[in-house]
């Protein structure tokens, strides 16, 4: 129980208003915490869910064998999936098409691929100029993959262990 | 030809002035932006933030300096939507007031010995007649405007500075009985002294001078008495429908007023332009001649550091507390800060009677 007395001294000598002034004025001296964004940037983990990409075999091949496992689990209804039997007797995709304002970037589509073909990637630094240019074609998301493959290897690797 | 002559003879006072006018004002323009800089800047720092650091000169960043000239022509470049439903005129002629008063006090502002517009010998009673004016500016805003919020900030507005007016006031009766004038030339001279810091009137007036200097911050509505703007509660108060350049006419107006405040605590407690090493030829017995060594410092240099002192004060009150409750403000106002100048005010009158050393000696 503070006595009255106490109380108006510290009121009218204004001693917690002081110490609060003290406080922000320490603060002042203190390292800032603001991150320089484009010169400066976050460590991202090897589990970062960003862009999509699809990945091929080292021969070549494209991964994909159009399961429709991820079309099946993605919540937001993100992924269409068409597919064909080719000549040589192998099922492949016609079409795989993500669209990425509807992707909720959940990751569920790379946790149900079971020949690890469709992957997020660490890459989060891209835009759409014209309407359509976030609606992700299997023609686009090869070449994300093909572009990208060095990286992606790696995350996975670096990933392995924990999973 | 001599009608010509007798021309320039009539119309050169005015030019003279003019040029007056344009030399207070320039810097002061400037100085207000850069005051926004800083504000920006402080805030963050104390947040742990950098503040704006990328708008620069010519390509180079120089911590974000080009900010203010950036933020200024965007707001001239920007509509001035005007509500349906306001009144035209008055919508208008509100900033126009607020940036009118919160300029024209600067006329009787003393720079240096003998460095001042107006040197009016009622100058304190100009200020705060003047300073008082400003309220206008807030209250036809907040009506012209129609709308709900900006009326309530007006209103809040209003009542707060008519509040603060009266102890900012007695405040003042406290330097003018000390000093025997209103002219604030005459009020700086007062303080000269040979104790340097501690001869001017801020130590024999303290509670005065935190009265005023918080009835200042009440007086600009800023933070942490700032319900005329009060974010959370009524958007932007009285600004509210206000845009572009008439935005920055009320923008313009708070950040002068801060100055004002600023130059006024410094002119009327801490000495205006007066050396803070006045009269100070040693120290502890060493022969250290302070006030020698800084002689050739102009006036204005030093006038510059208390008003940077102040405006200091006025952010880091801004980034560290809460906004006072409505209630609060109105009871810190009439109960606690008139009664505290009315008993120092008899304090400062006994003194004055009493002739006390160094500061009374002679004040009558």
């Amino acid at each position: 129980m503070i006595s009255p007395i106490a109380k108006t001294f510290k009121s009218l000598f204004l001693v917690e208003l002081l110490r609060g002034l003290g406080l922000t004025g320490r603060y002042y001296f203190k390292r800032k915490f603001t991150l320089r964004y484009p010169e400066e940037k976050t460590p991202l983990s090897p589990r970062f869910r960003g862009l999509h990409a699809l990945r091929r075999y080292p021969n070549g091949e494209e991964r994909c064998i159009a399961c429709k496992l991820c079309e099946a689990v993605c919540p937001a209804l993100a992924i269409t999936i068409e597919s064909e039997m080719r000549e040589d007797g192998t099922r492949r995709t016609t079409r795989y098409d993500i669209d990425l304002t509807k992707c909720i970037f959940c990751g569920f589509c790379e946790e149900s691929c079971p020949v690890d073909s469709i992957v997020e990637t660490h890459i989060f630094e891209y835009h759409g100029e014209e309407r359509g240019d976030l609606y992700m074609t299997k023609d686009k998301l090869l070449a994300i993959g093909d572009k990208y493959e060095k990286e992606i290897a790696e995350r996975r690797e670096m990933d392995a262990p924990y999973r | 030809m001599e009608t010509l002559l007798d021309f320039w003879e009539f119309i050169k006072p005015v030019a003279i002035i003019l040029g007056y006018i344009v030399l207070i004002m320039v810097p002061l323009i400037l100085a207000v932006a850069y005051l926004t800089y800083a504000e920006r800047k402080v805030i963050g720092f104390m947040q742990m933030r950098m503040g704006p650091n990328r708008v620069g000169f010519f390509g180079y960043r120089l911590w974000g300096l080009g900010q203010p000239i950036a933020d200024t022509f965007k707001l001239i470049f920007k509509e001035i939507v005007i509500p349906s439903g306001a009144n035209k005129f008055l919508f208008i002629i509100a900033p126009i007031i607020s940036i009118g008063t919160a300029f024209a006090a600067w006329a009787v502002v003393p720079f240096d010995a003998g460095v001042v517009l107006a040197d009016v010998n009622a100058g304190l009673l100009y200020i705060l007649a003047i300073t008082s004016l400003g309220v206008y500016g807030v209250i036809i805003a907040g009506w012209a405007s129609n709308s709900k919020y900006a009326l309530l900030g007006a209103l809040r507005s209003a009542a707060q500075i008519v509040s603060y007016e009266i102890a900012m006031g007695f405040a003042l009766v406290g330097v003018l009985i000390a000093a025997g004038s209103l002219n604030l030339t005459a009020i700086v001279t007062a303080q000269q002294g040979e104790y340097g810091v501690a001869s001017w009137f801020w130590l024999p007036l303290f509670p005065l001078f935190l009265v005023y200097f918080i009835s200042g911050v009440a007086e600009t509505n800023r933070a942490p008495f700032d319900v005329a703007e009060g974010e959370s509660e009524i958007v932007a108060g009285f600004h509210v429908e206000y845009s572009g350049t008439a935005f920055a006419g009320f923008f313009l107006a708070e950040y002068a007023n801060m100055i004002i405040i600023a130059a006024l605590a410094a002119i009327m407690f801490f000495g205006g332009w007066l050396s803070p090493f006045q009269g100070i030829h040693s120290i502890f017995g060493l022969p250290v001649d302070l006030e020698g060594w800084f002689a050739p410092v102009p006036g204005i240099v030093w006038l510059v550091f208390k008003m940077m002192f102040f405006l200091l004060l006025f952010l880091w009150f801004r980034a560290t507390f809460p906004r006072y409750r409505y209630d609060q403000i109105m009871r810190l106002g009439w109960k606690v800060f008139i009664p505290i100048t009315i008993v120092w005010l008899l304090v400062v009158g006994a003194a004055v009677i009493a002739d006390v050393p160094p500061w009374f000696a002679g004040a009558r």
